[in-house]
């Protein structure tokens, strides 16, 4: 706590005239979580809440460090990742296909439309005990789940990408005969990818979202969201914090080293949008 | 290269708000190697012709032929630039942009990439091959969009206003630019603008349309040798009898005269 504020009035000190660029940059993302620690660690500490209630960020840190040494986070975070990718890659590949396609058929788009618009906004969880009754309990019904409802904000984006092509790309490559599939390859997929990578990030988020909370449904023995929801049953809140900080840590590793890297690599390289 | 005939050509869009007329009755004959620009008020019908003879809409009555064939469709025997410097594709460098049309054509890699750097050293842009259109001007673009069209070696060139959105200066450059273009390579063009010194600057015969509904109104050959100079005293006589055609009279202060050419 003292140590934040000391921070914080370091950062308006001087001293800040010869801090290198660098430097700034990474206080400037960290300052807002530096802010909400020192809130937490306050409210720790008055002991409004008990103490196993609301655990201090060293209580959390130390269930974190003991976890990971005894293998069982990372045995519960690798499962949780092996679902949400596969669930999320399911949704990519159909959710692409089928928006893609709704957005150059007619046919596709009066068939797949009214599907999808009534089908998006029932909240995931809704559908969870159908797909455990068909599936049931256990990895297939989380994973398809994941996938089904992941994949709407896939679908919408891109369908709309695909709408949003400029005609002027399409008459051009017409004009130099381009014949429909390669249309396809080298023009609507390029001109649809930055909706389409819209739509994939919602579609994760999506499927984090869903994922978490069908893990402890579909009594599945490993995962995140089965160690944060088990963990409730012996009021072992830094054992929830530390998963919630897995998710949040696995959600940004995949946020800046996979999604911005292929965005850098193609879409903002090409002048599509601003980085 | 080949002769193009538009005979009797009209169009009729169909609006919410009903059914608007394109074109009325166009009849044009266009020999080989002949640069022909069409002039004409806005809105009368000049992108509606040329999006007609490129194949993107179908005439309600009459035909088009290119070197005898009737046109159905778009076709590689024809080369398209637009005003849009959006015709790009961003995904592709200005070399990639350029090498579309022969990629399509199934031409080997090192061939077509050979005969892009080729076209892209014609429009003065070999130190730009591997831009990204972003990162090229408005100009550059568009220079990019005339390689692109040449470099699958259509029989036709067609324009629509490629250089409107330019400053005059650019402008004046790229209409050089493109004459000796067309010296080298001796496409039939055609070429849609409505500023009459660059219409009397490139071409062989000038196209007056009336008012929407655009029809052929009146032919002008433009017997100038070339280079042209845009301050001798027949060029500023050609300007004003179109500028007369146009419904502007010839008054000295016309204004479409500021856009136009007027260095040497
Ligand atoms: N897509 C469209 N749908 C309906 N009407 C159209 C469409 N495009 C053009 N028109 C109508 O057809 C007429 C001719 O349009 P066109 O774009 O060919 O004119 P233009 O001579 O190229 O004009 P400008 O010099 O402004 O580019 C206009 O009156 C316009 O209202
Ligand atoms: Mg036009």
């Amino acid at each position: 706590m003292r140590d934040a504020v000391t921070a914080i009035a370091a950062d308006h000190a001087p001293d800040r005239s010869h801090g290198s660029e660098r430097l700034r940059l990474i206080w400037h993302n960290i300052f807002p979580f530096v802010v909400v620690g020192a809130i937490w660690e306050i409210i720790a500490w008055t002991g409004i809440f008990p103490r196993r209630l609301f655990p201090t960020l060293e209580d959390v840190a130390t269930a974190f460090v003991n976890l990971t040494i005894t293998g069982i986070l990372p045995h519960h975070a690798i499962e949780t990742v092996i679902r949400l990718l596969t669930g999320f890659a399911l949704a990519a590949i159909v959710g692409v296909t089928i928006g893609v396609l709704m957005g150059r058929s007619r046919r596709a788009e009066d068939i797949f439309l009214p599907l999808v618009s009534i089908g998006a906004p029932i909240p995931g969880l809704a559908y969870a005990p159908l797909f455990l009754l068909w599936f049931g309990l256990g990895n297939l019904s989380s994973v398809l789940l994941v996938g089904f409802v992941s994949a709407f904000p896939i679908i919408f984006n891109s369908w709309t990408g695909v709408k949003a092509v400029k005609e002027i790309w399409v008459r051009s490559a017409q004009a130099m005969g381009a014949n429909d599939h390669r249309l396809f390859r080298h023009v609507i997929l390029p001109g649809a990818l930055p909706y389409i990578l819209t739509g994939l990030r919602l579609g994760l988020a999506q499927a984090w979202r869903i994922l978490v909370a069908v893990e402890m449904l579909a009594a599945v023995p490993w995962g995140l969201g089965w160690l944060i929801f088990g963990a409730r049953k012996f009021l072992n809140t830094d054992i929830m914090m530390a998963g919630i900080v897995v998710i949040a840590l696995i959600g940004i590793a995949l946020e800046k080293l996979v999604f911005q890297k292929i965005e850098n690599y193609t879409v903002v390289r090409w002048g599509m949008i601003s980085s | 290269m080949v002769p193009i005939e538009i005979r009797d050509v009209s169009l009729i869009y169909d609006t919410p708000g009903g059914k608007v007329p394109g074109v009325k009755d166009v009849t044009l004959n266009i020999s080989a190697s002949e640069f022909v620009c069409i002039v004409g008020p806005s809105g009368c019908g000049k992108s509606t012709l040329l999006n007609i003879v490129a194949g993107f809409l179908s005439p309600a009555a009459g035909e088009i032929r290119i070197g005898g064939k009737k046109v159905d469709g778009h076709g590689m025997d024809r080369g398209v630039v637009f005003q849009d410097f959006a015709q790009l594709f961003p995904w592709r460098t200005a070399l990639g942009n350029v090498a579309f049309g022969l990629e399509m054509k199934g031409v080997p890699k090192d061939e077509r990439e050979r005969i892009a750097h080729e076209q892209l050293r014609l429009v003065k842009l070999e130190k730009f091959t591997a831009s990204y259109p972003h990162h090229l001007s408005g100009g550059m673009q568009q220079r990019v969009a005339i390689a692109r069209a040449l470099a699958y070696n259509p029989a036709v060139l067609l324009m629509d206003e490629p250089f409107a959105a330019l400053d005059a200066l650019t402008r004046d450059d790229m209409q050089r630019l493109l004459a000796d273009v067309w010296r080298e390579t001796r496409k039939t063009v055609i070429y849609v603008t409505h500023n009459v010194s660059e219409a009397v600057y490139l071409a062989d015969r000038v196209i007056v349309m009336t008012p929407h509904p655009g029809t052929v109104k009146a032919e002008i050959r433009i017997p100038l040798p070339r280079p042209r100079d845009p301050l001798s005293v027949e060029f500023l006589d050609f300007q004003k009898e179109l500028l007369r055609h146009l419904g502007h009279g010839a008054s000295a202060s016309e204004p479409t005269k500021a856009n136009g050419k007027t260095t040497a």
